[in-house]
This record gives C-alpha cells, sequence and structure tokens, in this order.
C-alpha cells in the first residue's frame, strides 16, 4: 500500500470504516507529511495537536454513520472557524479568532471529519496567484526551473490537496478562485451553482458571486464533500431551497447521449495552442463516450471579465468596509476617528485589496453608477442570457480552465490586467451563477497540468459531477511531481 | 474616463485609505489600465436590458419576530483591539 | 375659530418670508428583535448586550429579514392612506462612521415598501394637508459618546440595527406649529396601530429637519439645510425658529444659502454646521447583494388592511357623528388613544357632551397640573360617567359638581358616596327654594322695583343671592323658573 496521504478521501473514510487503518494513523499520516512541506507555505495556521486529540477519541468512539468520519480536512483561511485564527490571509484580521463556525465548515465537522488547519489564500480572496496573501506566496508542487505559484485565490487548499496536505478541502470561487487554482495544480475544484452552498460565516468578497466548493484529489471526493456541505441555510437570504442529492452515490460514468456544448467564443485571443489541443482531446474524449457534441454561441463572453471587474470590486469595496480597526482586527493609531480609520485601512490592506476597493468605490460613486455599475449589471444579464439560450439545446459546456498553465511567481504581479485575464474562461459561470468543475486532463510541454472545465445548468451539479467522473475515468490523469520541497 | 491625481484622492477619502505620493502615483497608473479595461463594456448595446443583481430566483427568506439571541458583552468585545469592557473605544470624534 | 389666518410670515428688512419644511421622521419599529437580526430591541439596557454577530458586522455575517417588521411598516403606510409597493428593494447606504458597524446602513434608497401618502392635520385655521412621498425600512445605528472621556469616544451597539421607519414628508409644512402638530399626528397614527411607540424622549421618534425660506408668494424653493436627529418637538420648533431666521439674515445680506447638513444645539438654541458630514454626501447606494427583492402578495396587503384597527382620522368623524362633538372636541379628544377610549367610555355610560365638556376642562386640567397620563388619572371612566349622571338627574349641580370632583381627584372616589357624605346634594324641594326666593326678594324690595322698570340684568344678581342662602345647592333651573314667576 501507499503512503495513506496518497488515498483519496473516499478511499481513506472506507477503510477508516473497514478498521484498515484508525483514524490517528491517518491524521498523523498528514500532519507528518504537512510537517515537512512548510516550505509550500500552505498553512497559515495548523491545529496539528488537537486534530490527532480528536482522531483518537474517534477511534474509541466509532461513529460509522457519518460521511467524513476521521478526515482530516484543512479549509481555506476565508472561512470563520470557532476559537482558531482567521485572517483571509489579511493583516487587518490578524489574530481574530471568531465565536463562530461557518456554516459550510459546521457541515463538515458534523460529518465527522477534523480541523486540520486554515490554508493560505489571496488576501480577501482578491488575486489568481496567491501572491497577496499577507502571511506569503503559497508554492505549486509542481515546478520547472523557477517556483510556480498555484493559482488563486485558493491557492493554499489547491497545493495542500496536490501535495497531499490534507485529504481534501473546501475553497470559495468568486471568479474562479477554486477552478482555477484546481487547474494550475492537477487537482479537481467545484463551484457550485450560486445559492447552493451558504455563505454564512464566509468572509464576503462580492456577496452576489461568492461561492464556496470542495478542492480535492478526484470527483468521487468532489461529490461527496458538495452532498456534505450544500443545503439551504436558514442564515443565508440567498441560499437556495433545492434539494440536495446524494451526488456521490449517484455517480456513474455511463453518459452516453448527453449533449455538450463548445463555445467558439472561449477561443480568446491569446489562448495557447497546448490549451486548444487539451480541449480538442476534451472533445474526443467525450464523444468517444457517446456524447452528443455542438457548437453553441454564448455571444457576451468577452465581455464578462470586464464586467465581473466592475461588480465584484464593487460589492468588495462596500463588504471590506466593516475592517475599521473598531471591533476586531487591526487598529493604527490616529488622532481623531477619520484619521484611525485611514491609517488602520492603509496599512491593514494590501496593495490588490485597495486597488479593488478603489476602483470599487469609484464605479458606484455618484455621476458614474450608471455608466459603470449599473451597465455592468445589464450586461451580466445578457451573459446570463447566453447561457439561458445555449442550455436549451446542450445540458453541459466544455471549455478549457485557464487560459494558461501555472506562472512562476513574480510573473504577473505588476499587471493587474494581466492577472485578471487568468479568469476569462471562469468568470462566466460566476456572472450567470452556474456550476462549474475543473478537472485536470494533461500536461503541457512543460510537465504542468491543465485543466478543463465543464458548466452546467442551475443546480444540474449531479450530471455536472457525471461528466467529470466520465472524462476523468477516461483520461486516468496521475500527479507527477517529486516531493523536491522536502 | 480618467482617474486624476484628485480623484485618487477623492476616493481614498470616501474609501477611508490614507494617501502618500507614491501611492497615488502607482494607484493612476493602475486604476487607469483597469478603467480602460473595464470600458469595453461600451460597446455593448443594453438599451431596454434589465439590471441583474442576483441569480438567486426565489422569494426572500424571512424570520419570524423572535429573540434568539443574548450575548455578553464580554463576547462581543473580546475581538476588540480597544475597548473598556462595556464599549467600543475609539478616538475622539468631532461632530 | 376657523376665521383666524394662517400667518406666520417672519420679516425682515426688505420684506416678508415664508418658512419651506419638510421632515424625515424616524420611528423605531415596534418589534421584539431587530431588522436583520435575533437580537433584542429593549430600551435601558446594559451597553452592548443586545448585539448579535450581524449588528456586530463581524466577518461572514448576513441579514436575515424580520417578517414583522414589514409587517408594520405596511401597516404605518395603510395608517398614511399610501402606495404600498408590491415590489421593493434594500440598497446599501455606504459611509463610515463609529456607530456604524457594517460600514453602510441597510436601506431602501430606489424602491421603498411605501410611496406617496398624505396626513390631514387640524390647525385653528382649518385643516392642513400634507403629502407623504415615502416610508422605507432601515437600520438604526448604534450610539457614540462623546462626553464622557477627554480623547475618546465610547461606542454602544445595542441600538444597532433596530428597525427604523424613515417616513419623508413633501416639503409641504409651513409653520413649527404645523410641525408640531404633523409629528403629534404620525405619533397618534402609530400609536393607534401599535407600530411604533413614539416615545420621544427615547429617541423611538426623532427628525431630520429640512428648512429653507423664500420670499412670500414665491413659487420657488430656497436652498435647503437638514438639521440632523432632533428629538423633540419643542426643539424642532426652536431650531427651526433659528434656522429661519439665520437663513433670512443671509439672504438679506446678499449671500448664499449652502446646502448642507446642520446640529441644533438645545443649550444654547442655535444650529451650527456639521464637521463630521463634510464629505459624507456620496453615499454610493447599490442594492445588497445579501438580500433578495421584497415582493408582497395582493393578499397579503389586503388583509393587513381589513384588520387595520380604527384610525384617527376615521375615530373623529366616528365621534362627531355619534357624540355630536365639535371638530375640535373630536380631534383633541382623538389625538391620544387612551384619552379617546376613556372618552367614549364616559360618554356611553352619561352624556357625551357633559363627558366632553368635563374631560377637556377639569380632568384635562387636573392631569396637566400633576403632570399625568390619562392612563394615570386619578379619576376612573366609571367614576367620571356616575358624577355626570349625578349633574343629568338633578342630584347635583353642575357648580356642587365641582366640589364632588375635587374630592374624586383626592382618592377616586364613588361620586354617590361623596354627594351623601359631604351632604352636598342638590335641593329640589319646590317649596324650601320659593321661601328662599320670597326671603331675598323682600330684602331687597329696591332692587325689585328696578328691575320691574326695566333693568333686567338684575335678574341674575337675585339668582346668585338664592344660591347664596342655599348654599350652593339649590336646583338652579328651578330657581330660575321659579323667580321668573315671582318677578312677572
Ligand atoms: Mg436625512
Ligand atoms: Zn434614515
Amino acid at each position: 500500500m501507499s503512503e495513506i496521504y496518497n488515498l483519496t478521501l473516499c478511499q481513506i473514510i472506507e477503510k477508516i470504516k473497514s478498521k484498515e487503518i484508525s483514524c490517528e494513523e491517518v491524521t498523523k499520516s498528514f500532519v507528518n507529511r504537512a510537517g515537512k512541506s512548510k516550505k509550500l507555505n500552505c498553512y497559515i495556521e495548523d491545529t496539528f495537536d488537537q486534530a490527532l486529540k480528536k482522531s483518537k477519541d474517534q477511534d474509541n468512539k466509532f461513529e460509522s454513520d457519518k460521511k467524513l468520519f476521521g478526515a482530516p480536512i484543512a479549509v481555506k483561511d476565508l472561512f470563520c472557524t470557532k476559537g482558531v485564527q482567521t485572517t483571509a490571509s489579511s493583516k487587518m484580521l490578524e489574530g481574530f479568532k471568531p465565536e463562530y463556525e461557518s456554516t459550510v465548515t459546521s457541515k463538515i465537522w458534523n460529518e465527522g471529519a477534523n480541523l486540520l488547519g486554515k490554508l493560505n489564500c489571496d488576501e480577501y480572496a482578491m488575486g489568481s496567484s496567491n501572491e497577496t496573501s499577507h502571511f506569503g506566496n503559497v508554492i505549486n508542487p509542481y515546478k520547472n526551473d523557477k517556483d510556480l505559484v498555484p493559482g488563486g485565490s485558493s491557492g493554499g487548499s489547491a497545493s495542500a490537496v496536490a501535495a497531499c496536505l490534507t485529504s481534501a478541502t473546501v475553497g470559495t470561487d468568486t471568479g474562479g478562485s477554486i477552478r482555477q487554482p484546481a487547474s494550475f495544480t492537477g487537482t479537481v475544484g467545484l463551484k457550485p451553482t450560486y445559492g447552493r452552498c451558504s455563505r454564512w460565516g464566509i468572509v464576503a468578497f462580492a456577496s452576489s458571486l461568492d461561492q464556496a466548493g470542495p478542492m480535492t484529489k478526484d470527483v468521487k471526493d468532489s461529490a461527496l464533500l458538495l452532498e456534505v456541505i450544500a443545503g439551504h441555510d436558514d442564515k443565508d437570504s440567498t441560499s437556495a431551497q433545492n434539494k440536495v442529492e446524494p451526488f456521490s452515490q449517484k455517480l456513474k460514468k455511463d453518459i452516453k447521449g448527453l449533449k455538450i456544448g463548445i463555445p467558439k467564443e472561449y477561443k480568446i485571443d491569446g489562448i495557447s495552442k497546448e490549451i486548444l489541443n487539451l480541449w480538442e482531446k476534451g472533445v474526443e474524449v467525450v464523444k468517444s463516450l457517446g456524447c452528443d457534441v455542438k457548437e453553441i454561441s454564448l455571444p457576451h463572453t468577452r465581455y464578462a471579465l470586464p464586467t465581473y471587474y466592475i461588480i465584484a470590486p464593487a460589492e468588495a469595496s462596500s463588504n471590506l468596509a466593516r475592517y475599521d480597526g473598531v471591533r476586531y482586527g487591526f487598529r493604527a493609531e490616529g488622532k481623531d476617528l477619520i484619521e484611525m480609520y485611514e491609517n488602520t485601512r492603509s496599512l491593514g490592506f494590501g496593495d490588490e485589496v485597495k486597488r479593488r476597493i478603489l476602483i470599487g468605490t469609484y464605479v458606484l460613486s455618484s455621476g458614474y453608477y450608471d455608466a459603470y455599475y449599473l451597465k455592468a449589471q445589464r450586461v451580466r444579464r445578457l451573459i446570463k442570457n447566453d447561457f439561458d439560450e445555449a442550455f436549451k439545446k446542450i445540458d453541459t459546456i466544455l471549455t478549457p480552465t485557464t487560459p494558461s498553465s501555472a506562472f512562476a511567481i513574480g510573473e504577473n504581479i505588476d499587471d493587474p490586467i494581466a492577472m485578471y485575464l487568468n479568469d476569462v474562461l471562469t468568470v462566466p459561470a460566476n456572472l450567470a451563477g452556474l456550476p462549474a468543475i475543473s478537472i485536470p486532463a494533461g500536461y503541457d510541454q512543460n510537465n504542468l497540468p491543465l485543466g478543463l472545465q465543464l458548466i452546467g445548468k442551475p443546480f444540474d451539479e449531479h450530471t455536472v459531477l457525471n461528466n467529470a467522473f466520465a472524462i476523468e475515468q477516461s483520461i486516468n490523469f496521475k500527479s507527477n511531481f517529486k516531493d523536491w520541497w522536502m | 474616463m480618467t482617474i486624476t491625481k484628485n480623484t485618487v484622492k477623492k476616493i481614498s477619502k470616501l474609501s477611508r485609505i490614507a494617501t502618500n505620493e507614491k501611492f497615488e502615483k502607482n494607484m493612476i497608473k493602475d486604476l487607469n489600465s483597469i478603467l480602460k479595461f473595464i470600458e469595453q463594456l461600451n460597446e455593448v448595446k443594453t438599451d431596454n436590458v434589465e439590471p441583474l443583481a442576483s441569480t438567486v430566483d426565489q422569494e426572500l427568506i424571512k424570520r419570524e419576530d423572535k429573540v434568539s439571541l443574548m450575548n455578553k458583552k464580554k463576547d462581543i468585545l473580546s475581538n476588540s483591539p480597544a475597548d473598556n469592557e462595556n464599549f467600543y473605544v475609539v478616538p475622539k470624534v468631532i461632530e | 375659530m376657523s376665521e383666524k389666518q394662517f400667518d406666520y410670515y417672519l420679516k425682515g428688512e426688505k420684506g416678508e418670508y415664508e418658512v419651506v419644511i419638510g421632515l424625515e421622521v424616524h420611528a423605531q419599529v415596534l418589534s421584539k428583535s431587530k431588522l436583520f437580526s435575533p437580537s433584542e430591541t429593549k430600551f435601558g439596557s446594559e451597553p452592548n448586550s443586545q448585539v448579535s454577530l450581524v449588528d456586530a458586522a463581524m466577518p461572514g455575517m448576513l441579514p436575515v429579514i424580520n417578517k414583522f417588521c414589514i409587517e408594520q411598516a405596511v401597516k404605518t403606510g395603510l395608517g398614511l392612506n399610501a402606495q404600498i409597493n408590491s415590489f421593493s428593494k434594500f440598497d446599501r447606504k455606504n459611509y463610515f462612521y463609529a456607530d456604524l458597524p457594517q460600514g453602510y446602513q441597510i436601506s431602501q434608497f430606489k424602491y421603498p415598501i411605501v410611496g406617496e401618502g398624505k396626513v390631514i392635520l387640524d390647525m385653528p385655521y382649518g385643516t392642513k394637508e400634507v403629502g407623504i412621498e415615502r416610508l422605507h425600512l432601515e437600520q438604526d445605528a448604534g450610539k457614540s459618546m462623546h462626553d464622557q472621556d477627554p480623547n475618546n469616544s465610547y461606542v454602544d451597539l445595542n441600538r444597532s440595527g433596530i428597525a427604523l421607519m424613515e417616513i419623508v414628508s413633501k416639503p409641504d409644512l409651513r409653520s413649527p406649529s404645523q410641525v408640531g402638530e404633523y409629528i403629534k399626528k404620525l405619533r397618534s397614527i402609530m400609536r393607534y396601530l401599535n407600530t411604533c411607540d413614539g416615545n420621544m424622549e427615547q429617541g423611538s421618534l426623532r427628525a431630520d429637519v429640512n428648512v429653507s425660506v423664500r420670499k412670500k408668494g414665491s413659487k420657488e424653493f430656497g436652498t435647503r439645510c437638514e438639521i440632523k436627529n432632533v428629538n423633540s418637538i419643542k426643539f424642532m420648533q426652536q431650531a427651526i425658529e433659528y434656522e429661519a431666521r439665520r437663513q433670512i439674515d443671509v439672504i438679506e445680506d446678499g449671500k448664499n444659502i449652502d446646502q448642507e447638513t446642520r446640529l441644533f444645539d438645545t443649550k444654547k438654541q442655535e444650529t451650527r454646521s456639521m464637521r463630521s458630514k463634510e464629505d459624507a454626501h456620496d453615499y454610493r447606494y447599490f442594492p445588497d447583494p445579501d438580500l433578495l427583492p421584497l415582493q408582497l402578495e395582493e393578499g397579503y396587503i389586503e388583509n393587513l388592511k381589513k384588520d387595520l384597527p380604527e384610525l384617527p382620522d376615521q375615530k373623529k368623524q366616528r365621534l362627531i357623528s355619534d357624540f355630536k362633538l365639535s371638530s375640535y372636541e373630536a380631534s383633541v379628544i382623538i389625538s391620544d388613544q387612551a384619552v379617546s377610549s376613556y372618552y367614549e367610555e364616559v360618554a356611553k355610560n352619561s352624556d357625551y357632551k357633559l363627558a366632553a365638556t368635563w374631560l377637556m376642562g377639569e380632568l384635562f386640567a387636573t392631569l396637566n397640573k400633576e403632570g399625568k397620563e390619562i392612563s394615570e388619572s386619578p379619576v376612573s371612566a366609571k367614576n367620571l360617567a356616575q358624577m355626570i349622571n349625578l349633574i343629568k338627574d338633578g342630584t347635583i349641580s353642575g357648580k356642587i359638581a365641582k366640589t364632588v370632583f375635587e374630592e374624586m381627584v383626592k382618592h377616586d372616589g364613588d361620586p354617590s358616596k361623596i354627594v351623601e357624605e359631604k351632604g352636598l346634594k342638590q335641593t329640589s324641594d319646590p317649596n324650601e327654594i320659593e321661601n328662599t326666593i320670597d326671603k331675598i326678594l323682600s330684602s331687597n324690595q329696591d332692587k325689585v322695583q328696578q328691575y320691574k322698570s326695566g333693568k333686567e340684568k338684575l335678574f341674575g344678581f337675585f339668582v346668585g343671592q338664592v344660591m347664596k342662602e342655599m348654599k350652593g345647592k339649590g336646583n338652579p333651573r328651578m330657581i330660575n323658573d321659579i323667580l321668573k314667576n315671582k318677578l312677572k
């Protein structure tokens, strides 16, 4: 048997339940490996000691009905965890210990998983490379001659899953923050339908776009974790009432007859040849699985990113107003209240966060609201209409996840627009509120993983997962990095 | 539209973010390139298009008028960078 | 009364000015829990003891709306004869302040829950209609205290997130007394509906007062100033008087009024510009992405309308037709729901006209003197009704009744017993009255002569003398009748 940490979440739980391995052994395996992987900088804070203690207790008090029993799980540091520091990777929240637990993470612990720690991400989830974190950049376990970014904002989560430093994790996706890092690290990232998972207790970035989702080694793990974290929550007014299916049990690889759309507008300028080849490979795979592949048109695709970069900063500028140094977190001195605010927010936020707050403030300010914010909301409607129209004829949409593979640390940091372009293929699903998954589908010439994205109809995660599962089984992707950092 | 030094000062003030020469200089450059990028939307015809604020298509959830939470002030003040056991304390406000 | 004319014009060097006033009233919704969180709304609790994670704007917290607050707003809207909007939205009003934890207030900007309505005021010169522009729901802020520490301000978030109804009037008010009547009317409507307790000392009802002036006869509005958060009718009136005068002086100096936010200093009795609001004018309203639009079904509004209690204006009409009250009497009585209930109880069990006279006369005077509300009245409605019945059936005279009433005030006694014990019963024995009259007439022969030769004014003198002789207990009507006969 290979090491425990190499197993998938489902395999681990199965082995725990059949008493092949103990909860403690499992936790130890991940704790040891994570302890030796500090160089990747995935963890902001670990709770290894509590996890080990709890896993021992679990071995003594076996609860076999729990879906995640004994699984050690670290989460993105955007989820508030009771009594455990929650920072959103910002200096602003350094030392903040919430008195409460987010709905999504509560559901995970209720199913018997143990918190392993809090994973690094871009500051307030704003970034596509995990370089904006106050706690330093995360490193991708895949590497060429340089250290590479893991993608972002859930970069710590993606690297941690890829490098086997947690059995699985949950991230958040506002414009691609689960799928893009999944693609960069050869892992599976699912952004559910907006409203599927409660946002309660997750540090907000852009409320109408934020959605939590599983980040896992494979599709089956993704399905299992989704069925745990999904569901209506009375504490979130935007959370959906739709029924949650047992996704992991209903998973099947026979997708014969599924109608899959290929949006011609996703062949954006500057997309690499290798990405196009990967896409072509994906099309061949689904054809061979008996799917009916059609070209479709999503005419407003090219406006998705500009739309996103109005709406998300606008909402963020307001969501981040609460970080004012009064009730929690960082406070800088000031001779009066206003000066205290200004110093606190100037020193507490990093540059990217400040950029987005300022642009968000600008597009909402009087005289500009109609021209920018309202305009963006109208275009958002058109983007959603495109999908509604397309989904009358097809079941899922197949695209690449990212326009390129992982890039070197520092490569894009000085050019915000170049950085934003990372999300060009993922953002439309957020704007339309649709479920979308990224699965690893191959390598580029530098031996870096590349992902394919499947977008589904609202609340049709079931079909998206089946489709992903079938492709995954057919492609049989295997991670191939060496443990160079140890 | 162009973002000038005055714009940066104004929106920084509205956002309660202290500025300095260097910050302003960087922001003028960055914000203008973002602005140019988002202004691509001007190409899109949106007459008679209803703005879309949320993709959620359901009724607003409402709760009953019940008191279900009683906090102790120490809980609510526990994370505060400055308090005096009864109140949050902030530098003097001049009205 | 109705001949009186509206005459609130202020004189300047260069002519007369009219004052134009619009109010933004903030009325605290009567509810157990807050607008978007389940914490309590009680007044006067320990600081920061009614603060949920939502009210303190902890990271990741989300608002969930209180159903009852929506109902309260709709009812109030119906009470203001206003349009109820079946579609409304919550917006964020963004600004920074120590007592505003989220950095924004959830309010309704573009689509309020209640649209246009109107309120009728009874002024001494007739009725005055005041337009309502809108009513919307919003969160209250916390409370900052600036006077407890030389270097710091203290923040209490107990009030943070409590539901407020902001009721915006049209700029229809023209004098401090109209403003006073308007506030009283709103308060009375909301008290009838039980949607706001109207307690101004506790801050449940306060207003931003928009004031401008213009030359008498002018049709254009002047530039207005907004006086923030005034919490008593008296202060509103004082603030308006000061502010109008100040604006007239500025105009007559040939200068322009700056549109600005001002504060009324109750000690100095003057308004001054608010520094803290200088750059707060760009609120960057946008729809709150944490909430969905609020949709009300037609049936829901209809049901609330059906169950609406009788409102002050309706009650006034009913009192006028049922009890033949004058418009003035009726409007005084209905201004307070407790007063009107008291009145109705007395009127139903005695004589409605006398009930109004006694209530608005002796009882109001007593309450005023003792600083009491009608609910604390030393005389119960039952006993007052009984006393009025004693007048009606001739047991006591109206004059004696005053003595009885004074006794009742002391210990809410049963009026019949008081009459009995104090021997205050009226004499209606015709023989006794006739004897007394004879006695008075014979000892005043000269006056009798004068009367008979035309000095009819002396009739009152004879009545008085007889009454005096009978120690006030003679039946006044019989004295009148018999005396008239004798003097023929
Ligand atoms: Mg106002
Ligand atoms: Zn207001």
